[in-house]
């Protein structure tokens, strides 16, 4: 056994065809074969045995034996090639799945950078840019907001001057806004992943809502932690949240009929007709209907943002933007957390 | 647009929309919510419809739809109308129109 072949073999052990080692090799080796005929059946190249001749007989049989192990050898090594060429076989449908995987993990701006360039896969380079744009964009948001809540805690246990807290609260206030330009931008690129949320934590996730937070939710974590309010503020937060939660109603009631309509429109069609391509650029249409959806919600948020900033005393305002941070900062935390806990054993 | 100010001033809250339109479907169902009924006037289904379509953009309504009319007056789109009723507007508008 010369070692390439010897190297062939442990690679294709290390395939998972598992051969003893002691087998004799790859099934190349048999060219070398120094027996003339391996394969056939011997016709009367030996002859028949002569019983009279016991030194011949003893020969003979010793030929019939190397030919009959040279046979079972032969059609050892050409079961092993065969389940050498499935390996492989089953190997290249692998590396398609991967491929295919990778492919959509991008597509969902999971997976950023490495060596494969968005091209290469076959995917929109700027849709994907785009995605990578906001999420890089949004990381930066996430450490300003945390930066801005620490801000605001200092100021409010330093008790800074009047003028100087308005104008964090203006600063904290416009920093959200800046999101929902953000977000705008990266609806027009990709509404469907902007409203997944996979560019949120698993938990914030669990209170999604079109795009992004509920107001009427974040009405409720603000109030606890403000001082006292007067009578007017009492009533006015009341109507706020009312009007709030009854804008929120007749959003989601919209996106229910969106969403009969998107499923009739990928069920359209009779049968047989596979996928057709003016019915599914249709579809595409009333997929960016969705753009329309969350521009809204976010537009509701703002609004919400807004009016409690009117309705409230700046110090009141500080004291709820700064429950807000620290409530998106409890939830990033406990996603963390989730992510990392040890998994059971089963 | 004539067709269009005749319509609005004809009915007292009137929402312009399309039929494959869900953010109109969501104003009309807030305004039933708040005990309005509103006259929808589905653009799609009128044969002058484009014309008004482009009429009501002229009026300075983006996007076109939904467009609301209280009193014959152009109030707006879906931003203009959430906005007022955050701040208790709305409400105030639609009162000599709720059926109670």
């Amino acid at each position: 056994m010369n070692s390439s072949t010897y190297t062939q073999f442990v690679a294709s052990k290390r395939m998972g065809i598992c051969d003893p080692i002691h087998q004799i090799g790859m099934w190349g080796d048999f060219k070398d074969s120094s027996f003339p005929d391996t394969e056939e059946p011997s016709h009367g190249t030996v002859g028949t045995s002569n019983r009279y001749e016991p030194e011949t007989n003893k020969r003979i049989e010793k030929v019939h034996r190397r030919l009959a192990q040279n046979r079972e050898a032969a059609r050892k090594s050409r079961l092993r090639k065969k389940a050498y060429v499935q390996q492989l076989e089953s190997s290249k449908l692998k590396l398609l799945q991967l491929e295919q995987e990778l492919d959509r993990a991008r597509q969902q701006g999971l997976y950023v950078g490495g060596g494969l360039d968005a091209s290469q896969i076959g995917c929109s380079g700027t849709a994907n840019s785009g995605i990578t744009t906001f999420e890089m964009e949004y990381g930066h948001w996430v450490e300003e907001q945390d930066r801005q809540t620490d801000e605001l805690r200092s100021a409010l246990l330093s008790q800074i001057g009047e003028i100087e807290l308005p104008i964090l609260v203006e600063g904290c206030l416009n920093h959200y806004f800046d999101l929902f330009r953000l977000k705008a931008t990266a609806a027009n690129t990709d509404v469907l992943y902007l409203m997944s949320g996979t560019w949120k934590t698993s938990a914030e996730r669990l209170f999604f809502w079109i795009g992004g937070f509920r107001p009427s939710e974040l009405l409720k974590v603000l109030t606890p932690h403000m001082e006292p309010l007067t009578e007017q503020q009492g009533r006015d937060v009341h109507n706020l949240t009312q009007s709030c939660q009854q804008a929120e109603d007749a959003l989601s009631q919209g996106m229910v009929k969106l969403h009969q309509i998107l499923v009739e429109a990928v069920a359209a069609g009779t049968l047989g007709d596979g996928i057709i391509l003016p019915q599914m650029a249709a579809t595409i249409e009333k997929l960016e209907a969705l753009v329309r959806f969350v521009n809204q919600a976010d537009h509701l948020r703002q609004e919400t943002l807004l009016q409690m900033s009117c309705i409230l005393t700046p110090q009141q305002s500080a004291q709820g933007l700064l429950a807000l941070g620290e409530y998106f900062k409890r939830l990033r935390a406990l996603s963390s957390l989730w992510s990392g806990r040890p998994s059971e054993p089963t | 647009m004539d067709k269009v100010q005749k319509l609005a001033s004809e009915n007292g809250v009137m929402i312009f929309s399309k039929s494959t339109c869900c953010l109109c479907y969501a104003v009309s169902i807030l305004f039933r919510e708040l005990g309005v009924n509103p006259y929808v006037h589905e653009l799609d289904h009128d044969s002058d419809g484009k014309e008004m379509d482009k009429a009501l953009t002229k009026m300075g309504c983006n996007p076109s739809v939904p467009a609301v009319f209280i009193g014959g007056k152009l109030i707006g789109s879906t931003n203009e109308i959430m906005s007022l009723h955050l701040k208790g507007s709305l409400v105030q508008l639609l009162n000599p129109y709720m059926s109670v």
